[in-house]
């Protein structure tokens, strides 16, 4: 589509979806009072989950899912040489998200218990960049569309963007929500990466921490304070583990 | 007469999820068709083992990114079914609304970005943004809408967080925002359903027995109740492993299910062939304006079975929205006590119907997880459609290894397979 009458340079852009919900992916093709534009600022070439059109030329890769087969390492790694740009898309990609709890049980038998005598392949969960260098994180279970938009005009047309440093804790109080604590919910809304506007805590729901840590979080700080509203250790970590981004951290 | 016919696709487009097609065809003899699925498993129902019953509808949820207020649901009354909870009737309203909400996101997804492509030649919905606008407006019209009413009442559009154990957070306070939004819906289905009838379905029959909740006296059913199939199989809901029969194939990731046959069908057209009498009777005049009655044996006709569910839920939706609006300060959440138990949730997924099973210990921990996926239910039954469309079309005069490869993807879209959902 001409814009003023001219042809705008439109950088290639293929989505790929590896161990996932493809729930991110789904987040592209949503917010559809301004998909039209968002769609024009961008030539998709692969979008597997919504074209049968297809094309190994392309300048940016977002890669929504975990790694978690040897099949998938492989596929991974040609996107990675073909790409100028790759970027990690959601929790699953960027830290492995919940599908990384299943590393914590003996896979041998978690496929006897699925799948009982005929075994599938599976690897322990990784994220991306435990595989291929990653050039950009989109966090969030998941992401926001409104942030992809923001990432998008920065790849376009090098808007300057970068990742808020706050945690969730700042835009919770910005939309005036009860604190979760208060509600008698464990809330990590004080360590977890802010820019996806709170709607968790505003819905009802604590922060469970999808998008991974803020900048130099305050963990002394945020154990004392979850103990202090009686949590227990086993019931912190188990939220902590629950999408992967905060792991060794406890 | 000498025909040979090859389709190899792998990773096949405009699906959720990872599956692959293979058809050969040699001097004339089916050699091989095949629908396989090559997900990634991702182990849920071992993940769950051990977490507190708060974490079980956030984790489920991630099954699915396009079912997940369904998951959320199936996950809940799951729980609540294990304590021995009753929801307010209040959050049974919303809870229902929510799911409506999904119900048309999803179909509309599924009806215009996926599956129509196929019937206007295109490989995909972003061309007709150009050739169609019009259309393209309403697609994106409708699946706004079933996003909005999502996260009115469930706070997030996918992944909600206001469904709890034990009710919904809050009365929305963004209600009143929707009837005005739903009625113009009604215009855009009144169009879409014009456009339907300009598509032309593959005339194919396979007979199927058909899997859904059977209502129980209060509408087109969404939210548990008995378990009903076409052969003539009725179960209560916790029987639910008496309905599925899931086995392991070699060369699947998803499961295979079975019941009176080889295979069975779940989704809009075994919801609707089981319970066309309690549709709205908005929503049977768009039936038969489609050529579509119970039972109906054509697998493709669960596209128009999922325009005529969208009538039905924009109607159902308006009416929701009434009842709520006297219901303003009534409760949405009762407390919740933990106790060791187990409980089994059958909810419909805009794909079929959807099981969750969980047992608990005294500390309200998950001890053992069985999630049964629609599309799970589906596979076996999409494979052997493949082998019988293949034999009915491979002979069609001027038939070619691209048309049979478009009407074998097309069969499997039909279905709008959740795939990564039926591996999980």
């Amino acid at each position: 589509m001409k814009y003023l009458g001219i042809d705008p340079i439109k950088p290639k852009i293929a989505v790929f979806d590896f161990t996932s919900c493809e729930g991110c992916e789904l987040q592209l093709a949503n917010k559809e009072d301004t998909l039209a534009g968002f769609l024009n600022a961008v030539e998709i070439v692969t979008f597997r989950e919504i074209s049968s059109a297809a094309s190994d030329d392309y300048d940016i890769a977002f890669i929504e899912g975990a790694i978690s087969r040897s099949d998938e390492i492989t596929r991974l790694m040609d996107i990675r040489k073909k790409a100028k740009v790759l970027v990690a898309l959601g929790s699953c990609a960027c830290f492995g998200g919940v599908n990384r709890m299943k590393n914590a049980y003996d896979l041998n038998q978690a496929n006897r218990e699925v799948y009982g005598k005929i075994a599938k392949e599976t690897l322990p969960v990784r994220s991306v960049k435990e595989i291929v260098p990653v050039d950009l994180e989109i966090h969030g279970c998941p992401v926001s569309k409104a942030e992809v938009e923001r990432i998008v005009q920065h790849l376009v047309w090098d808007i300057p963007y970068t990742q808020p440093v706050y945690p969730v804790c700042f835009e919770c109080k910005q939309r005036y929500a009860t604190c979760s604590f208060d509600l008698g919910q464990l809330c990590l809304g004080p360590i977890t990466r802010g820019g996806c506007g709170a709607p968790c805590p505003v819905g009802g729901l604590s922060c469970w921490g999808c998008r991974g840590p803020s900048e130099d979080p305050n963990y002394e700080e945020f154990f004392r304070i979850a103990n202090e509203y009686g949590y227990g250790d086993d019931e912190i970590e188990e939220r902590l583990n629950f999408f992967g981004g905060f792991e060794g951290v406890r | 007469m000498k025909i040979n016919l090859d389709v190899d696709v792998h990773h096949l487009t405009r699906v959720e999820g990872h599956g692959n097609i293979h058809v050969k065809v040699k001097n004339g003899k089916l050699l091989e068709a095949r629908w396989d699925v090559v997900e990634t498993p991702r182990y849920f129902e071992v993940m769950l083992k051990g977490k507190h019953y708060s974490s079980a509808a956030p984790l489920t949820a991630r099954i699915c990114g396009i079912c997940s207020f369904s998951h959320t649901l199936a996950s809940l009354r799951a729980t609540e079914a294990a304590f021995g909870v009753e929801i307010p009737e209040a959050a049974a309203i919303l809870r229902l609304l929510a799911k409506h909400g999904e119900t048309l996101q999803s179909h509309a997804l599924h009806l215009f970005f996926l599956a129509a492509p196929d019937f206007l030649d295109v490989p995909s919905a972003i061309p007709l943004m150009e050739s169609h606008p019009e259309v393209v407006a309403i697609a994106l019209r409708l699946k706004g809408l079933g996003n909005k009413i999502c996260d009115v009442v469930g706070g997030r559009q996918t992944h909600p967080v206001s469904l709890q154990v034990g009710g919904v957070a809050a009365m929305p306070t963004g209600l009143p925002d929707l009837p005005p939004v739903l009625e113009e819906a009604l215009e855009d289905l009144a169009s879409t359903v014009e456009l339907f009838k300009t598509f032309q379905l593959p005339d194919f029959v396979r007979e199927t027995e058909f899997v859904s909740l059977r209502a129980n006296g209060d509408g087109y059913p969404f939210i548990g109740s008995d378990l009903i199939s076409t052969d003539g199989v009725l179960k209560a809901e916790a029987d639910y492993l008496a309905m599925t029969n899931e086995y392991v194939d070699g060369n699947n990731t998803s499961k295979w299910c079975r019941l009176s046959r080889d295979s069975f069908a779940v989704g809009a057209l075994a919801r609707l062939n089981n319970n066309y009498a309690q549709l709205r009777p908005e929503a049977q005049a768009v039936a038969g304006e489609l050529g579509l009655a119970p039972v109906n044996h054509n697998p493709f006709m669960n596209n128009v079975a999922q325009l005529v569910e969208c009538v039905h839920i924009a109607h159902d939706s308006l009416d929701l929205i009434d009842q709520l609006a006297d219901m303003k300060s009534a409760p949405t959440m009762v407390e919740v006590k933990y106790r060791a138990g187990e409980g089994v949730s059958a909810v419909e997924a805009p794909r079929g119907i959807l099981y969750h099973h969980y047992k608990y210990n005294k500390d309200g921990k998950i001890t053992k997880a069985n999630c049964v996926i629609p599309t799970t239910q589906n596979n076996a039954n999409i494979h052997n459609d493949m082998r019988a469309l293949v034999e009915q079309f491979a002979t069609e005069k001027g038939m070619t290894n691209e048309r049979l490869e478009l009407l074998c993807s097309m069969l499997v879209r039909a279905y709008d397979p959740c795939i990564s959902c039926s591996v999980h």
